[in-house]
């Protein structure tokens, strides 16, 4: 059965999709288990194609029997193990912890919402495990079409958001299927590694320099890189808990995965930053990425959209480092893929058990938090201190790799730039424990009043939070292991 | 904001048309698109599946997989018209209008209270027309050949154009024909709102179901020649048959989603008169 | 010079193509209404759908049926006689997904419309920021 994984991996999501769907209106009481355990054979799949990846080299699997190209192949390395792991692992964690909360919010609409959460959840695994250009288009839809409808069922504003991030997302789309249009009429084929086997001779033609930008262009689209990044802030804010603490972690970071893949594996390093000159240009873009959205954060005063904005300040940081050119880069853009998919989930999932509780999420409702939901919020300061970029936590080492090949590209300002947002987020986050910390004054002055009992939220969305808080320092203290053992050989050996 | 648009669309396309200078002239036989993988198709199609519609076998055989998720992106797209739309019934409206069918008078029952159904009294909402007597019959003596043909195309997806995607938009059409010429509810008497979001899955499933069998019967997922020993036929012609099977599922799938869609958008949910 | 007006002539195709697209691109961006706005996104669409649709014909030959039907399992097959039928397959997804997005957007800009009572992107946005 072990090398069935990679379709047991997408299979067992899309029946249990279609199962929950029918048990939806028979019963509503199995949802929740069918989808857990849907999810839990995800996270055995791909923890055991990673496992097999490390031992063996690259998985290969025919689908419907036919070789590549004449058929649709599965195409699983290091660099897919690692993000297929990341991303089955957070959304079974996120569905657990927000199993209360989708109650909470639309209970008769339970069973369809989570039948759209493992779609999306298919077809993020499906993005990260296929070898075929065209195979990935129908995925990114089927990831981008559950998204709009899980986004939309928020509050007042969410369907015009929702109706805006769908424009860009379709325009984003339409493009990655020019571009593969495009490298279909110039080389024939739709397969990834035989498409990068035919191109090395074409490489001076227009056709595959527009192929190239456009494909770029698209996913950038997609996942929220500066300018086309107005669409994230407020879909992601106006979404329910639910949904926009799976859709925040890993949609944006599975496109850095396409766009990844796009360079190392389809246009091979040496077009893409050699022949072409684009590195400057979008490293720049990054650096502007990072600012901006580290500014635009300071200047809100809710919590929810002030993360988004730092989700878009992140973006900047794996382009960035991807575009840097250089080994070091690399492997910060890679490891900065699971360590933000973490992160984020951290923070956003706080955001949920604030919501749960009291309501809220502008600042004045964070008062006084510390004392009530201690668990969360140590939790938060966790995830912050993450965000920040400090040790033993995950984000000081991917942000550590990103420094390092900014100063061996001599990108100064890329660098800058990095330091700058950090310090940016220790007045963000520093100034939200404020505000947490001190609780309202009350009525009775010079009496003392009893403090305010620990109001927290139930288990079942507290222990799912502390677990992503361990991995967040555990995935940390083992990041040389990680490093060496996954991404170094997810990077052709020609990069330095 | 025009001004903007005018210069990323002048923009975007002088880029486009400066990238379309070395691409192949139009209908050559020689461009690469034309020369290096459909040639396979073309010339082995017979052989390995013994289906002679090209289309059909690459759609269902060779890149089968591509298919069960545009049959997945159908069932996705019905769903969140639904999870969006649907007002749950739950909530009945308070005045509840029935029109007594041969006199023409219009009763007005208010808080909820209802008539039992009956011959003598139908629904109706607030902008109710009389629906026409031509269309009507007309209507009903077209929507069975309709469906035959539907069913025509499914079938004969082998070897002549067609398939589950076109036949299943006709046969979604055919109700979608009753709910516009009669009215919404006259089709949802037909196929009630719990039997197409339950077929809707189960279509897909159906195509899903049988890769998953070739998958426990030992072979790749979605390789139809493992069909041959449930079948008792040769693997290609094992082939053949999973080709009809997954189409089958994809048709069943496409009729319910249409009809889905339609039910939702027609009414925003309430599921009364429609259009 | 010379040279170059063949060439446009023999490409024909591409430069409607593109012609569709920034037509449906230009709705997108600069209309107001959202309906106009779905419809530009449509055009868009059917443009790209058209391009890969002409990727596929060639000089003198037929619809990718075999001539000879079920029977003709023992004849030859020459590709040559036949269109390419990868980019029919592959545009048979992407009306499908073209119609799934419709579909996802009118229920949108129905929700959009029950809350707000326009369709106008200005009007709507007014009505925000008025709250």
């Amino acid at each position: 059965m072990s090398q069935q994984y990679p379709a047991l991996l997408v299979i067992v999501p899309l029946l249990s999709a279609f199962a929950i769907s029918i048990a939806g209106w028979v019963n509503k009481r199995l949802c929740f288990p069918i989808i857990v355990t849907a999810l839990s054979v995800a996270v055995y799949a791909s923890v055991g194609l990673l496992l097999t990846v490390l031992e063996k080299g690259v998985v290969i699997y025919h689908l419907g029997g036919w070789p590549p190209p004449v058929g649709i192949a599965y195409y699983v390395d290091h660099l897919n193990g690692l993000v297929l792991v990341v991303v089955s692992l957070v959304a079974l964690l996120n569905v657990i912890a927000c199993k209360k909360s989708i109650e909470q919010e639309f209970p008769d609409k339970a069973a369809p919402f989570y039948t759209l959460y493992l779609l999306m959840v298919t077809g993020l695994l499906g993005i990260v495990v296929t070898g075929d250009a065209f195979n990935l288009y129908v995925l990114l839809e089927i990831a981008a079409l559950t998204g709009y409808g899980l986004l939309a069922m928020g509050e007042e504003r969410a369907p015009l958001s929702t109706l805006n991030y769908l424009y860009m997302g379709t325009i984003g789309a339409c493009f990655y299927l020019l571009g593969v249009g495009y490298l279909y009429i110039v080389t024939g084929s739709l397969n990834m590694v035989d498409i990068a086997r035919l191109l090395p001779p074409l490489y001076q033609s227009r056709a595959v320099l527009a192929a190239f930008i456009i494909c770029m262009v698209g996913v950038w689209l997609k996942m929220a890189f500066f300018p086309l990044h107005a669409w994230l802030p407020n879909a992601y804010t106006h979404a329910p808990s639910a949904a926009s603490s799976l859709i925040a972690p890993l949609v944006t970071k599975v496109m850095v995965y396409v766009m990844i893949r796009l360079i190392l594996t389809i246009f091979t390093p040496e077009f893409a930053f050699a022949t072409l000159a684009l590195n400057n240009i979008v490293v720049w873009l990054a650096v502007i990425a990072i600012v901006m959205g580290a500014i635009l954060a300071l200047a809100e005063r809710n919590l929810k959209r002030m993360l988004t904005f730092i989700i878009v300040a992140e973006v900047g940081y794996m382009v960035g480092g991807a575009w840097l050119g250089n080994r070091a880069g690399m492997t910060g853009a890679i490891l900065h893929i699971a360590n933000d998919a973490l992160m984020t989930l951290c923070v956003f999932l706080v955001v949920g058990n604030i919501v749960y509780k009291v309501k809220g999420y502008a600042f004045e409702n964070l008062q006084g938090l510390f004392r009530k939901m201690p668990f969360t919020m140590g939790a938060f300061v966790v995830g912050a201190m993450s965000i920040i970029g400090v040790p033993p936590t995950c984000g000081f080492f991917s942000k550590w790799y990103l420094i390092l090949g900014a100063l061996q590209a001599g990108h100064y300002g890329f660098m800058a730039a990095l330091i700058f947002s950090s310090l940016v987020s220790v007045v963000l986050f520093f100034r939200i424990f404020e505000i947490c910390y001190y609780e309202p004054f009350s009525d009775h002055h010079g009496h003392d009043h009893p403090p305010e009992p620990m109001d927290e939220a139930p288990p079942l969305m507290v222990v799912p939070l502390l677990i992503v808080a361990v991995i967040l320092i555990l995935v940390g203290l083992y990041t040389g292991d990680i490093v060496n053992h996954i991404i170094k050989f997810a990077i052709p050996e020609g990069l330095v | 904001m025009k001004i903007i648009g005018l210069i990323i669309t002048i923009i975007t396309g002088a880029f486009l048309v400066y990238a379309a200078a070395d691409f192949p002239a139009w209908s050559d036989p020689n461009s690469p698109a034309s020369t290096y993988l459909s040639p396979y198709f073309i010339e082995n199609s017979m052989k390995d599946t013994s289906v002679p519609n090209f289309v059909t076998s690459l759609l269902a055989d060779y890149r089968g997989f591509d298919t069960m998720f545009e049959t997945t992106v159908i069932f996705t797209a019905g769903l969140v018209c639904f999870i969006l739309l649907r007002i749950s019934g739950r909530k009945e409206p308070e005045t509840s209008h029935y029109r007594h069918v041969l006199t023409g008078v219009t009763v007005t029952l208010k808080e909820g209270r209802k008539i039992p159904a009956s011959e003598d009294f139908e629904r109706i909402d607030d902008l109710w027309t009389p629906p026409d007597l031509i269309i009507k019959t007309g209507c009903r003596l077209m929507i069975p050949f309709i469906q035959l043909f539907a069913l025509y195309v499914i079938a004969h997806g082998h070897s002549s154009p067609g398939g589950g995607f076109q036949g299943g938009v006709i046969l979604g059409a055919s109700i979608i024909l009753l709910a516009i010429s009669h009215d919404l509810r006259t089709a949802l008497e037909r196929m009630r709102e719990k039997v197409v979001a339950i077929l809707c899955p189960v279509g897909v499933a159906i195509y899903a179901g049988t890769g998953t069998l070739c998958l426990l019967l030992g072979l790749n997922f979605l390789d139809y020649s493992a069909l041959a020993s449930v079948l008792h036929v040769d693997p290609i012609a094992a082939r053949s048959h999973g080709i009809l099977m997954v189409e089958i599922g994809v048709g069943i799938a496409v009729m319910t989603t249409m009809i889905w869609i339609y039910n939702n958008i027609s009414s925003a949910g309430k599921y009364n008169q429609g259009l | 010079m010379a040279e170059l007006i063949p060439t446009i002539i023999a490409k024909y195709n591409y430069w409607i193509y593109i012609t569709l697209m920034m037509i449906g691109l230009y709705a997108m961006i600069a209309k107001n209404n959202l309906v106009k706005k779905i419809v530009g996104m449509n055009i868009f669409q059917t443009a790209i759908i058209l391009f890969y649709v002409s990727i596929g014909v060639k000089k003198g030959a037929t619809i990718p049926i075999s001539a000879g039907g079920h029977g003709a399992v023992h004849e030859a097959v020459h590709a040559a006689d036949y269109l390419n039928p990868l980019p029919h397959v592959l545009m048979l997804t992407a009306i499908v997904v073209g119609v799934a997005t419709l579909g996802v957007a009118l229920a949108l800009a129905l929700r959009i419309y029950s809350r707000y009572n326009t369709l106008e992107e200005d009007e709507i946005l007014a009505q925000i920021r008025k709250k």
